[in-house]
């Protein structure tokens, strides 16, 4: 399970990287969505208990501790999801302002002189 | 009173909070009243910062329990003198470039003075809080208002800079959540004085990844405080975005060397890589020096004049370690002041390159304006006699801030700081080749600051701007508490050396977090 999540979050790193050097901007905008998706992820992760419970005091017969799955890291993500996705979307409206303004998608706001 | 007083660490970030939420509330058009909101906001900051410097010199730290929740677990804002000292400089800062904007720059694009009341919460919270997951949400506020205010007033210079701003800016918050997370996995708390207690327990197999953590960690904060090769994105930001914005935005690049402090010697103890600080600040003071040698545009060259300073700063720290802090400090403060009034002098004084409101000219179709029709040619404002001599003293002034000539703070920061450097027991090489770049950058700023006064003052087109005393003002006031810094260089540096004390043996900030009420 480790390896398929490790695989996860390096693909999804690594075509997000790929595509934020790409010089059009819908694909910057793709790419940084794919590296939060990858952060989220790794975040995740970091709390992961192989097969722990859901980290609730049972009223009845006691619950051993150590199994339970820390609940923090699921807090963060869920901090950082609502982050990232609001500054991606601030993104988009810039993109789209930048777009209508320049006429073109390249990030430098004119395509490069060949 | 004694309730409000016990509130006090808490009312940098919620006062502009609810300030901003209100004013987003309040329609457009009603700008009187929503400029008078925010100006309150930032004048009751400004008080709750004063009295938050005066009391945390008193004691070591306040600790503020957010929820009443107790400190490894919970939610904890620490102001210690360090924070204190950077929440009224925001202040301070803030209601100058408020006042500046009063005399157009609020109108000219939407919520502009709720984004400004954003920035500061989340400036304060950054500055207040304890703990790198809330450092991380409180950046994410003041970088989501700094995106809208990049952007205000509109036109396609600033789309386009600010495109490159948010996209790196996203790009380092999510290296900032994976360092945090990192840390967070290897030692189990996020909490910067409990980070720092369990650091040493932490198995010796699990360091590398630990201090990939604080690696990555480390470049997120370095992006912020545009340490070369992170800062590139800087100076086009800065030089296009609107002028009271980029007075603000002189206190954002120290936000991340403040984190770059903060994290480190609290968390570390120390300095982890001191070496590549020390060389990455020297190459962004030779950059910034460049550039301002290379740049035609006065706001090309404030933005550069800002690396340069970020730069001394970095380095200086790097070099002298703990010793250095304290001069360090005093020369952020006057090098933000300074380089604040000099981004607002470089749109007064293009006034007098291009008669007119160009700059409204440019926004005033993005945003379609209706107060258009009120002031058809006369934006501006009144004429002050004389106005081209206050801008010329203004500038003379603020040159001689950024340059760190006698007489003003600019010089007192720079000789304590090279003072510090020469202190430190073995003078390095790299400490040599760090006073001559000093040297060798107030010599840049003064040739390019001139040659762009030159050509501003005397070989302009002999027309005279007109400049509104409420833009003159703040300008002056900027000047005014750098030469009060000048004045008081004393009780000043005392002050902060007693927050550069505090925070290298963190002991006290650690034992206060950990043991709150």
């Amino acid at each position: 399970m480790e390896i398929v999540v490790a695989l996860g979050i390096a693909v999804l790193t690594a075509s997000g990287v790929w595509l934020v050097l790409r010089p059009r901007t819908f694909q910057v905008i793709v790419g940084l969505s794919l590296l939060s998706y990858a952060v989220n992820l790794f975040i995740f992760v970091m709390g992961w208990v192989r097969g722990g419970v859901a980290p609730i005091v049972a009223t009845m017969g006691a619950t051993d501790p150590s199994r339970f799955a820390d609940p923090l890291p699921q807090a963060l993500v869920l901090t950082a999801i609502v982050i990232a996705f609001a500054t991606t979307a601030l993104l988009l409206v810039v993109l789209l302002a930048a777009r209508g303004l320049t006429g073109t998608d390249h990030v430098d706001g004119q395509e490069p002189e060949r | 009173m004694s309730g409000l007083v016990q509130h006090l660490v808490v009312i940098p970030v919620v006062l502009p909070l609810l300030a901003g939420a209100f004013l987003l509330v309040i329609d457009e058009p009603r700008h009187v009243l929503k400029a008078s909101i925010s100006l309150a906001s930032t004048l009751l900051l400004l008080l709750a910062a004063l009295a938050l410097a005066v009391r945390a010199d008193a004691a070591v730290t306040h600790v503020y329990s957010l929820g009443g929740w107790l400190a490894p677990a919970g939610i904890v804002l620490v102001a210690d003198r360090l924070a204190a000292v950077m929440v009224l400089l925001t202040a301070v800062l803030g209601l100058t470039a408020l006042l500046f904007s009063l005399a157009r720059w609020h109108r000219v694009g939407p919520h502009f003075h709720a984004l400004v009341q954003f920035l500061f919460s989340g400036l304060g919270g950054a500055f207040l809080t304890g703990d790198l997951f809330n450092l991380f949400v409180f950046f994410e506020l003041l970088l989501a208002a700094s995106y809208g205010l990049a952007l205000h007033g509109g036109g396609i210079l600033r789309v386009r800079a600010g495109l490159h701003y948010i996209v790196v800016n996203l790009a380092a918050s999510l290296l900032f959540l994976v360092g945090a997370s990192l840390l967070y996995g290897m030692a189990g708390t996020l909490n910067m004085a409990d980070l720092a207690v369990r650091l040493p327990q932490i198995p010796v197999h699990d360091r590398p990844l630990l201090e990939v953590g604080a690696a990555v960690l480390g470049v997120a904060f370095l992006v912020k405080a545009g340490m070369w090769p992170l800062g590139f994105w800087l100076p086009a930001t800065y030089s296009a975005s609107s002028a009271p914005a980029a007075a603000l935005f002189c206190i954002l690049s120290k936000v991340g060397i403040y984190a770059v402090l903060r994290v480190s010697y609290v968390v570390f103890g120390g300095l982890p890589v001191a070496d590549l600080i020390a060389y990455g600040g020297m190459i962004t003071l030779a950059f910034g020096m460049v550039g301002m040698l290379g740049s035609q545009d006065l706001g090309r060259i404030a933005s550069f004049s800002l690396l340069s300073s970020a730069g001394t700063l970095l380095a200086a720290v790097g070099v002298g370690g703990v010793a250095t802090i304290a001069p360090a400090l005093l020369y952020l403060l006057t090098s933000t002041l300074g380089t604040a009034a000099l981004f607002l002098l470089v749109e007064l004084i293009d006034r007098s390159r291009t008669p007119g409101a160009n700059v409204l000219a440019v926004t005033a179709d993005a945003f379609g304006l209706q107060d258009e029709e009120e002031e058809p040619e006369e934006p501006v404002g009144v004429l002050i006699p004389a106005s081209m001599a206050m801008l010329g003293l203004a500038f003379s002034f603020t040159s001689l801030l950024i340059a760190g000539l006698p007489p003003l703070a600019g010089f007192v920061a720079k000789f304590s700081l090279m003072a510090a450097i020469l202190h430190t027991d073995a003078i390095a090489a790299r400490a040599w080749v760090l006073l001559g770049l000093v040297l060798l950058s107030g010599l840049a700023s003064v040739i390019a600051l001139a040659r762009a006064g030159v050509r501003a003052f005397w070989g302009g087109s002999g027309v005279v701007p007109r400049v509104r005393l409420i833009e003159i003002v703040p300008v002056g006031a900027l000047i005014a508490a750098c030469l009060a810094l000048t004045v008081f260089a004393g009780p000043a540096m005392a002050y902060l050396h007693n927050a550069a004390d505090a925070l290298h043996p963190a002991d006290a900030y650690i034992r206060e977090v950990l043991r709150a009420p």
